[in-house]
C-alpha cells in the first residue's frame, strides 16, 4: 500500500550550527539553493526536450523534498504537472550489516509505473555513489525504465563506484573527513548547505 | 530491538510499530512482478519445525526467499530427534554448519528460549508448546490495524482456550503493548490458574459471558478450540461450547458495524465460529493469511539484516 | 585411637573438649591432653558440635544409574555435608523391593565407609502402586529396613496405602509418602500452578494435589493407628493439615527440603531445568510458612531429597527434563542461612531437625544421640561464621544439577566423625 508523499518526518537531527565550531562554512545560501534547483529543472527539461515521459523520484529523506521542488518548477515552465514520487532504497543497501537497522521509508511510484519512463533520481548529496547504486537496483526490481538520470543538489566527489550525476546543483570539492550538511526548509526550517569538520 | 524474538515481551510498543510499518512496505513486494528484495542475500535461515505446520512454515519460507535469504526446511519429525538425539544436540549440530538463524516450532513451552541459550544464532519462536507464537500476534495486529487504524484504546475480545493457546497469549501481550483494551472470554476451566492476579497486574479483564462482551468491542478474535479438551474435562460437549462461547450467526448480528472478526486458523467451522461469521464482510481471516508473509518478512529483516555487525 | 576435639561449643554446655576413643565419646570437659595418648587433635575453637546429621531422603541412584551417582560418590557428598547417616530411597533400577536388594545397598554403603547408608524399602512391588512389596522380609533382613517409600511416585490407591500403614505396624515401620495426587498433578506437571505457570504455558502442579493426599493419609493413619511420614512438604496448606493432625494426636511426622526453604517458583521463569524439582518450587508465601513450621516443630525434620541427574537428563526442554536437585553438600549451609541467621532456629534447633528427630523417625539407634560420655561418636563440627560461595564444579557428587551454584551461604561443615573416625576434616574428605 503506497501513499502520496508529503514531506516525510525528518530522521536527521534539527539543523543547528554546532556551537563554537569555527570550521563550519556555509557554501550555499538559501538563494543559491533555489537558483541551483531552478537551473537543474530547466536542464532536465532541455535535455529531455520537454516533460514527456518524465518521472522524478526522490530518494528519502531530503531527495523527496528536492524532487517536489523540481517538478514544481517544471510544471511552471511546461504548464502541466510532471509525475513525481519517492524511492526508498533501504532494502537494497550494501551496508546493512555495518549500521543499525533503519526503518524503511515509503516508496511511492505513481501509476502507471516506471516502464518506458525516463526516471530522474533526485538526492541531496552524491558522495560514494552507493546510495545511487542501491536506487538503480531498486528500480530494476520495479520495472524497466527507458533511461535513468541522476540529479543532485551537491556533488562532493570521492566516488567508490563508477557513477556520475547528470545534473548537479553545485560541485563541492571536499576532503573525506569533512561533513556536508544539506538543510531544507521542509525539514530543517531553512535552505542552506554547510561544510564542517575536516583536518586543519 | 532484541536479538531474538522469543516472546511478545521482547518487543516494546515502538518495536511493534516499526515491524508493522515495515510490513506495509513489504506487502508491496508481494504485488510486484519480481517478488524479490536483495536484503538478506547471503543469510541462511533454518526452519526447524518439530510440529507439523504447513501454513506457518511456508509463510516463513516465502518470506525468507523474497528477501533473498537461503531458507532450509528441517522437519524434525522422523529426523535424528526421533532416534533419541536431544533438542540441544539437534540445534547445535545445525548451528555448527554456520547458519545465521533458526525459526523454531516445538511442542515444549520454553523451547525457543532454551535453544537461544544453546546456540549463537538468532532465534525466532514460531510456536513453543502452549507458550507463545509472536509472529502470529504481529500479523493479527497488522490485519486489525489495516482495517481499524491505530489500536490504542480500542477494545478487543479474545475468545477461547487461554490455558492451552499460545496464539492467545501472544495476542494478549501484543495488544496490551499497543495500548488496546483486552477482555479474555472463556469458560472458567479454560482460564489458567492465577488469571486474576495476571489480569490485575497486566490490566486486562476476563469474562465468562460472551454475549455481554461482544456488542462492546471493536474486534473479536476467535481461537480454535481443540476437541481433545473435552476428554480432559474442560468442557462437556462441542454443542455446549458453541452455545456458550461460539461466534454463532445470532451473535454475529450483535456486533457493531465496524467490528472486525479475526481467527488465526485453522477454523473449526461450526464449533467456535459459524460459517457465516467466518465469511462475513467483517472477517479478516483471509487478510490475516496474506499479512503473514509481509509481517514475517519484516521480522526477518529487522532481526537479520544487521546481524553480525560490529557494534 | 584417641581423638581430642578442643574447645567446641557444646550447645547448652558451653565450650568443652571432647575425647573420642575408638567409636565412642569417652570424656567431655576441660581435658588435659597430656593425660593420655592423643592420636589426633582438632582445634574446634569457634566451632559448634552437633550430633552427626541424618538425612531421611536421599537418592543414590545405585543400582541402575551409576552415571549420575554411586553409593560411594553419594556417601562422599553426604560426609562433606556433615551427614553420618543417610536413607537411600528405593527408586533405583531395579527397585529396592526385596531383602536381597536392600542388603546389597547396605553392603555397598559399608564398603564406601563414609556414612551409614540405611536402605529405604519400596512400599509396592516395582513402585507399581498396586501390590505390597516384601515389607516384612526387608524389615528382618540385615538391612533392618524401617522406612518404606515409593518416593518418585505417590501411593495413590487409598486401599493400598491403608494396607501398607497397617502392615508396617508389626515391625515398627513407617511409610514415607510422596504426596502427589496423579489425577490433579500428572507426570507432566512441572511448575507450581499459579500466575507463572499460566504465563509460561507450563503444566501446573497445584498445591492441592499434595494437600489432598496429606489429608487423606493422616486420616488413614488415625484410623489404622499407624505412624505416617510426609516427604518433602511444600505448601502452606499441607502444613495446616499436619498441624491439625498433630493436634489430634495422629502419629504424623514431616520433612522439608533445603530448596523448599529457600528457593521460589520465579526461578523457573527462564525455563531453566536446573530448578525443575518435584514437588515444584513454590511462591514465597509458602516458603515463609514452611520456615515457620520448621521452627515451631510442625515440620519435624530437614531432609535433602538429594536427586542427582546426568547432564543429558537435565539438558532438555523444561517439560522433558528430569526432576531433581542436589542437596547433600549444601544442606547445612542453607539451613544455617535461612533459619539460623534469620533467627528462626538456633544451633540446638538445628541439631533437632537435622539429627535427633530424623534419627528417631528412621529408628537409627546410634545416630541423633546426645553428645555425652558413652554415646557413639557420630559428630559434626560446624563453623557458623564461615562463608561459602557454592561452586558446582567442586562437588563430590557425580552430577552437576546444582541450584545453589554461585550463591553465598553462611555456615559450613568443618568436620564429620563417623563412629569415631573422621570422614571430613577442614571441609574436605579426610
Amino acid at each position: 500500500m503506497t501513499r502520496p508523499e508529503s514531506a516525510p518526518p525528518s530522521d536527521s537531527p534539527p539543523a543547528d550550527l554546532p556551537e563554537g565550531d569555527q570550521s563550519v562554512r556555509v557554501v550555499m545560501s538559501s538563494g543559491d539553493v533555489s537558483r541551483a534547483l531552478r537551473r537543474v529543472a530547466h536542464e532536465i527539461l532541455e535535455r529531455n526536450k520537454g516533460s514527456q515521459d518524465l518521472l522524478v523520484l526522490g530518494i528519502p529523506t531530503r531527495g523527496v523534498a528536492l524532487a517536489q521542488r523540481l517538478v514544481h518548477v517544471m510544471a511552471e515552465v511546461e504548464g502541466r504537472d510532471v509525475p513525481s514520487g519517492a524511492l526508498d532504497i533501504t532494502m537494497h543497501r550494501d551496508d546493512l550489516r555495518r549500521n543499525p537497522i533503519r526503518a524503511i521509508e515509503h516508496t511511492y511510484i505513481p501509476a502507471p509505473g516506471i516502464d518506458d519512463k525516463t526516471v530522474v533520481l533526485v538526492d541531496d548529496v552524491l558522495f560514494s555513489g552507493r546510495t545511487v547504486r542501491a536506487a538503480m537496483d531498486a528500480i530494476s526490481d520495479l520495472g524497466r525504465p527507458r533511461a535513468i538520470r541522476l540529479a543532485v543538489l551537491v556533488d562532493r566527489g570521492h566516488r567508490d563506484l563508477p557513477i556520475r550525476a547528470d545534473y548537479v546543483g553545485k560541485n563541492l570539492p571536499t576532503s573525506r573527513s569533512e561533513r556536508v550538511q544539506v538543510c531544507l526548509a521542509e525539514h530543517d526550517g531553512l535552505d542552506e548547505v554547510r561544510i564542517s569538520g575536516g583536518d586543519r | 530491538m532484541k536479538r531474538h524474538l522469543l516472546s511478545m515481551n521482547d518487543l516494546d510498543r515502538n518495536d511493534i510499530l516499526t515491524i508493522l510499518d515495515t510490513a506495509e512496505s513489504m506487502h508491496d513486494v508481494q504485488h510486484r512482478e519480481v517478488k524479490k528484495l536483495p536484503t538478506l542475500r547471503g543469510r541462511t535461515v533454518v526452519n526447524l519445525f518439530f510440529e507439523d505446520s504447513t501454513r506457518t512454515r511456508s509463510s516463513f519460507e516465502i518470506a525468507g526467499k523474497w528477501l533473498s535469504a537461503d531458507v532450509i526446511n528441517i522437519s524434525a519429525k522422523g529426523s535424528s530427534t526421533s532416534k533419541g538425539e536431544s533438542l540441544r544436540d539437534t540445534v547445535r549440530t545445525v548451528a555448527a554448519m554456520g547458519v545465521d538463524g533458526f525459526v523454531i516450532r516445538h511442542s515444549a513451552s520454553g523451547a525457543a528460549q532454551q535453544v537461544s541459550e544453546w546456540v549463537d544464532a538468532v532465534v525466532i519462536n514460531a510456536g513453543d508448546g502452549l507458550h507463545e507464537h509472536p509472529t502470529q500476534a504481529l500479523l493479527d495486529a497488522y490485519s486489525m490495524r489495516q482495517r481499524l487504524g491505530d489500536l490504542q484504546g480500542l477494545h478487543v475480545a479474545l475468545v477461547g482456550d487461554l490455558t492451552h493457546s499460545r496464539v492467545l497469549r501472544s495476542n494478549l501481550i501484543c495488544l496490551k503493548t499497543l495500548g488496546a483494551r483486552v477482555t479474555v472470554v472463556a469458560p472458567p476451566t479454560l482460564m489458567p490458574a492465577g488469571i486474576e492476579t495476571w489480569a490485575a497486574s497486566e490490566g486486562f479483564t476476563t469474562s465468562y459471558d460472551l454475549d455481554a462482551v461482544l456488542p462492546c468491542v471493536d474486534a473479536v478474535m476467535m481461537l480454535r478450540v481443540q476437541r481433545e479438551r473435552m476428554s480432559g474435562g474442560f468442557f462437556p460437549t462441542a454443542r455446549e461450547y458453541t452455545v456458550g462461547y461460539g461466534l454463532t450467526r445470532e451473535r454475529l448480528r450483535t456486533l457493531q458495524k465496524h467490528t472486525v472478526i479475526c481467527h488465526p486458523g485453522p477454523m473449526n467451522r461450526g464449533l467456535e465460529i459459524a460459517a457465516d461469521a467466518a465469511d462475513a464482510a467483517q472477517s479478516l481471516v483471509l487478510d490475516q493469511v496474506s499479512a503473514g508473509v509481509a509481517v514475517r518478512m519484516s521480522v526477518l529483516y529487522h532481526l537479520f539484516a544487521g546481524e553480525g555487525s560490529l557494534t | 585411637m584417641n581423638t581430642l576435639i578442643k574447645g567446641a561449643d557444646l550447645l547448652g554446655a558451653g565450650r568443652q573438649d571432647v575425647l573420642i576413643s575408638d567409636s565412642v565419646i569417652s570424656a567431655i570437659g576441660t581435658l588435659d591432653p597430656s593425660a593420655r595418648t592423643i592420636d589426633e587433635t582438632i582445634d574446634a575453637d569457634g566451632l559448634v558440635a552437633l550430633p552427626g546429621l541424618v538425612d531421611l531422603h536421599t537418592h543414590l541412584r545405585e543400582p541402575g544409574r551409576e552415571d549420575a551417582e554411586t553409593i560411594a560418590s553419594g556417601s562422599a557428598a553426604a560426609a562433606i555435608g556433615g551427614f553420618t547417616a543417610i536413607l537411600a530411597m528405593a527408586n533405583t533400577t531395579p527397585v529396592t523391593d526385596t531383602a536381597e536388594a536392600a542388603e546389597r545397598v547396605l553392603d555397598l554403603g559399608r564398603l564406601a565407609g563414609l556414612v551409614d547408608v540405611q536402605p529405604v524399602g519400596a512400599v509396592t512391588k516395582t513402585l507399581g502402586g498396586e501390590e505390597l512389596a516384601e515389607l516384612g522380609l526387608m524389615a528382618h533382613s540385615r538391612a533392618q529396613v524401617r522406612v518404606f517409600s515409593d518416593d518418585g511416585r505417590c501411593v495413590a490407591d487409598a486401599q493400598v496405602m491403608r494396607r501398607a500403614l497397617e502392615y508396617v505396624k508389626a515391625f515398627g515401620g513407617v511409610v514415607s509418602q510422596h504426596a502427589q495426587d496423579p489425577m490433579l498433578a500428572d507426570h507432566n506437571a512441572c511448575c507450581h500452578e499459579g500466575e507463572l505457570s499460566g504465563r509460561l504455558g507450563l503444566p501446573g502442579w497445584p498445591g492441592v494435589a499434595e494437600e489432598v493426599i496429606v489429608a487423606r493419609d493422616v486420616i488413614l493413619a488415625r484410623h489404622t493407628g499407624s505412624r505416617v511420614h510426609v516427604a518433602h512438604v511444600s505448601t502452606a496448606g499441607s502444613v495446616e493439615v499436619i498441624r491439625w493432625a498433630k493436634a489430634q494426636g495422629i502419629a504424623v511426622t514431616a520433612e522439608v527440603t533445603p530448596h523448599h526453604l529457600m528457593l521460589t517458583t520465579d526461578l523457573v521463569a527462564g525455563y531453566d531445568p536446573t530448578f525443575k524439582v518435584n514437588p515444584p518450587l513454590r511462591p514465597s508465601q509458602d516458603v515463609e510458612v514452611l520456615r515457620a513450621a520448621l521452627a515451631d516443630g510442625t515440620i519435624d525434620a530437614v531432609a535433602t531429597d538429594h536427586a542427582p541427574h546426568a547432564r543429558h537428563d537435565k539438558e532438555r526442554t523444561f517439560i522433558d527434563a528430569a526432576f531433581g536437585v542436589l542437596g547433600l553438600e549444601t544442606a547445612l549451609s542453607v539451613v544455617s542461612e535461612v533459619m539460623v541467621r534469620a533467627g528462626l532456629l538456633d544451633w540446638a534447633g538445628v541439631a533437632q531437625v537435622m539429627s535427633v528427630r530424623p534419627a528417631r523417625i528412621a529408628g537409627l539407634a546410634r545416630h541423633g544421640r546426645p553428645i555425652a560420655v558413652g554415646e557413639p561418636a557420630n559428630l559434626t563440627l560446624v563453623d557458623p561464621s564461615a562463608t561459602v560461595t557454592v561452586d558446582r564444579e567442586a562437588s563430590l557428587s557425580l552430577s552437576r544439577n546444582n541450584p545453589w551454584h554461585g550463591r553465598k551461604l553462611t555456615g559450613a561443615v568443618h568436620a564429620t566423625f563417623l563412629h569415631g573416625l573422621p570422614t571430613v576434616l577442614k571441609g574436605e574428605l579426610a
